[in-house]
């Protein structure tokens, strides 16, 4: 879930050699953090946060096709 | 991406060569100019012209590349079928299993239409709308809600009070709209923000 994350995170960004992806395992999901450049902050999460839920659409919907419970954090 | 320097006399003969050996149009590449040339005086002192010949990534590749990289993650089976008309860019995602990419309401392929859409346009000079389909389901959803549009219409006129939708996005709520506007007997607005948007119908 991870390369999902990142692959998706750097074809939005400019600069996408300052995207990272952290794995955190919580009790009941996977929380994947995603951490990008400041000036790209906007491209990652968009106005009220619709490119944020679209991304968490899809990785929710890979993650469910395994079994899992995926939670992505913009930090 | 396919790149090409190339020299001639002058700019216009070095595009020329780096377009026909590329076999494209002049539409579908960017010049960049490294020497202007230099014609001389009869032939003396004469700088030839150097150029950057770029082809720019079609709108259909992009987007097809970057669908593909996400439905390895989902449903590596799946085939996409892309076409442009003018500024609309279709695509069609070919799936034995396309439940999950449609997901509930179309939440997931409204996701990714979007997320292709920001990616497409990020890349390309001229706006291009993105249209992600699998299994028909646009289709589909635009008879069910215009089915939904005339029901709750025949609702409004019988109760003669307004009704008011669940949010929906601008491209649901403009079917909805349009299935309603011949109706002498009711009105449509929309009210709220984004993304709570939705539906009012009344009687006129």
């Amino acid at each position: 879930m991870i390369e999902l994350v990142e692959y998706i995170a750097k074809a939005l960004v400019d600069h996408p050699e300052n995207v990272t992806v952290n794995q955190v395992e919580g009790e009941q999901s996977i929380i994947l953090e995603l951490k990008v450049d400041p000036e790209d902050m906007g491209k990652v999460i968009g106005k009220q946060g619709r490119i944020a839920k679209a991304i968490r659409t899809v990785v929710k919907a890979a993650a469910a096709k395994e079994g899992k419970r995926v939670v992505v954090e913009i930090i | 991406m396919k790149v090409l320097e190339k020299q001639a006399k002058t700019v216009d003969e070095a595009v020329k060569l780096a377009l026909d050996e590329l076999r494209v149009s002049r539409e579908e590449v960017e010049v960049d100019i490294l020497e202007e040339g230099n014609k001389g005086i009869l032939g003396f002192l004469s700088k030839s012209a150097k150029v950057r010949v770029t082809v720019k990534p079609k709108p259909e590749e992009i987007a097809v590349n970057f669908l593909k990289g996400i439905l390895n993650f989902i449903d590596s089976d799946a085939e996409i079928k892309s076409s442009l008309e003018d500024d609309i860019l279709k695509l069609e995602i070919e799936s034995k299993d396309a439940g999950i990419l449609i997901g509930k309401h179309g939440s997931n392929l409204d996701a990714l239409q979007y997320l292709t859409s920001l990616v497409v346009n990020k890349n390309c000079k001229d706006f291009v709308r993105v249209v992600l389909d699998a299994e028909n389901y646009r289709e589909k959803r635009e008879e069910t809600l215009e089915r939904l549009a005339i029901k709750m219409a025949e609702k409004v006129k019988e109760t003669k009070k307004s009704i008011v939708l669940e949010p929906m996005y601008p491209n649901e709520r403009r079917i909805i709209h349009t299935a309603l506007q011949k109706d002498r007997r009711v009105t449509t607005k929309s009210v709220g923000k984004e993304p709570y948007r939705r539906i009012v119908i009344s009687l006129r």
